[in-house]
């Protein structure tokens, strides 16, 4: 029988809306928005998650810990929000994105000023980057990413932000912050212990940098989200061995 | 509203830069493929369209290769001439240029393409030099379609994102232009910022789409 395009066109185009809706009502799909830092724990917690959880498949969204606050705040269909700090999770609380008593600690991690493996310099302390040897430093958005915070706040304890100014480039998340030390484009940047240890060829910790409050990492169910109880099975997973061997293995401490 | 200031600044700045650089190669490479024939000449079309419908991530992603540190060109720039273009407004006016080429350079094609070329013959017969013929017959009758993809080509490099972002990064005042003050200003939940930056980039457009509009070839029919 004959047929013509545009027919084809459309039985192509109902047996794919088919199958969407078939997929969807099949399979539940966990929304878990985590912090950069957290990509590679979190791909591999997930892929032994679904393993372990035939019927749940979760789908991973990253970026930095402030913008995946704003995707919520302006509608994102989030079920488990993961953070890099305690202040994007505290104003998630007080817009209403999660609940006090869904949230938990489960990972910690150190801040690090790392440089590029063939850098002829090596800083001992924050106080080399105003050496004119340093030109470039990489430093998050302190508005959006926690690192920058927590970047801003050694560099403010030690009277530095305001002269590295002129220095810092700014970026989008910790993982372009150190993309851009591992090709040699920044002289410098802050990063995580665990972001800097996935790129040992390429990038060198010179020294970790020490800060007042320690950097932990909170997960929370979200208030809207509608797999309440899929979200809190994956949060409650987070603190297993199996977790916590993987948080481990990417250089997390126990919180 | 300095941010917004600053970055409606740097914006004029990365698209005017962009805009006289791509009139210059534009005409210049419209005319040869309109008029010349050789061989890789639909290749060469084809290439040099090719930032239209590339992502700007993976134009962006080239560029750092090429243009960085370490990268080929960008080695060579710093050694010999001292010259770095990663984090600096230049590396945002390339990108912000090749983003914009094929918009410029497609019109101007079309618009030789469509000069008559009896007239160029009568002036040739006349005794104009073939440098005359081109600046007083040729590029009149061609301005037109030209200056309508100009202008495109400078609409499209204001608002330029992807591969300015990933060359140039997002430096207040030195780098960050409007497009990427609004993704930082969201990103960080600065409503009313992102609001401000978002008006003024929609009346910059507007007007450059309505200038688009008024030159644009369906119009030469006005012409005395």
């Amino acid at each position: 029988m004959p047929k013509s395009p545009l027919k084809i066109a459309l039985a192509a185009v109902a047996a794919w809306v088919l199958s969407a809706a078939a997929a969807t009502a099949l399979a539940a799909d966990l929304t878990v928005s985590a912090a950069s830092s957290l990509t590679n724990a979190f791909k591999d917690i997930a892929q032994i998650y679904e393993a372990a959880h035939p019927g749940t498949k979760v789908r991973l969204n990253f970026g930095a810990s402030g913008a995946l606050l704003q995707q919520m705040a302006k509608g994102a269909p989030v079920d488990v929000l993961a953070t890099a700090d305690q202040e994007t999770m505290d104003k998630a609380q007080r817009e209403g994105l999660v609940n006090a008593a869904d949230r938990i600690d489960f990972a910690r991690n150190k801040l690090v000023l790392i440089v590029p493996t063939d850098a002829r310099l090596m800083p001992t302390q924050l106080n080399d980057l105003t050496q004119a040897g340093y030109t470039r430093v990489a430093i998050a958005n302190p508005a959006s990413v926690p690192v920058g915070r927590y970047s801003q706040t050694a560099l403010e304890a030690a009277k530095l932000w305001t002269a590295l100014q002129a220095k810092a480039i700014n970026t989008q998340n910790v993982r372009q912050s150190l993309d851009y030390v591992a090709r040699g484009e920044v002289d410098a940047g802050f990063v995580y212990a665990t972001d800097a240890a996935l790129m040992k060829d390429k990038v060198k910790v010179a020294f970790e940098v020490p800060l007042d409050t320690a950097i932990l990492y909170p997960v929370a169910k979200t208030a809207t989200g509608n797999l309440a109880a899929e979200a809190t099975s994956f949060i409650n997973y987070l603190a297993t061995p199996a977790a916590q061997d993987i948080l481990g293995k990417y250089g997390f401490a126990k919180p | 509203m300095d941010v917004a200031w600053s970055a409606l600044s740097l914006s004029l700045q990365v698209a005017g830069w962009a805009t006289a650089l791509n009139l210059m190669l534009g005409i210049g490479v419209g005319y040869l493929l309109a008029r010349t024939r050789f061989v890789g000449r639909d290749l060469l079309d084809t290439l040099l369209t090719l930032p239209m419908v590339m992502p700007p991530t993976v134009l962006g992603y080239y560029l750092l290769v090429l243009l960085g540190r370490n990268g080929w060109v960008g080695h060579w720039l710093q050694v010999s001439f001292g010259i770095n273009l990663i984090f600096t407004l230049k590396g945002a006016v390339i990108a912000a240029t090749i983003v914009a080429f094929p918009l410029v350079f497609k019109p101007a094609r079309a618009a030789f393409e469509a000069v008559d070329s009896q007239l160029e013959e009568a002036g040739r017969v006349l005794g104009v030099s073939e440098i005359g013929i081109f600046l007083r017959i040729t590029l009149p009758m061609a301005w037109r379609g030209i200056l309508a993809g100009v202008l495109l080509g400078f609409a499209r490099a204001l608002g330029e994102f992807g591969a300015t972002l990933m060359v140039a990064g997002s430096i207040p005042g030195k780098t960050q232009t409007l497009s990427i003050a609004v993704y930082e200003a969201v990103q960080a939940g600065q409503d009313a910022v992102a609001n401000t930056l978002v008006l003024i980039t929609s009346v910059v457009c507007v007007v450059v789409l309505l200038g688009a509009g008024r030159l644009a070839p369906g119009r030469v029919a006005h012409r005395p």
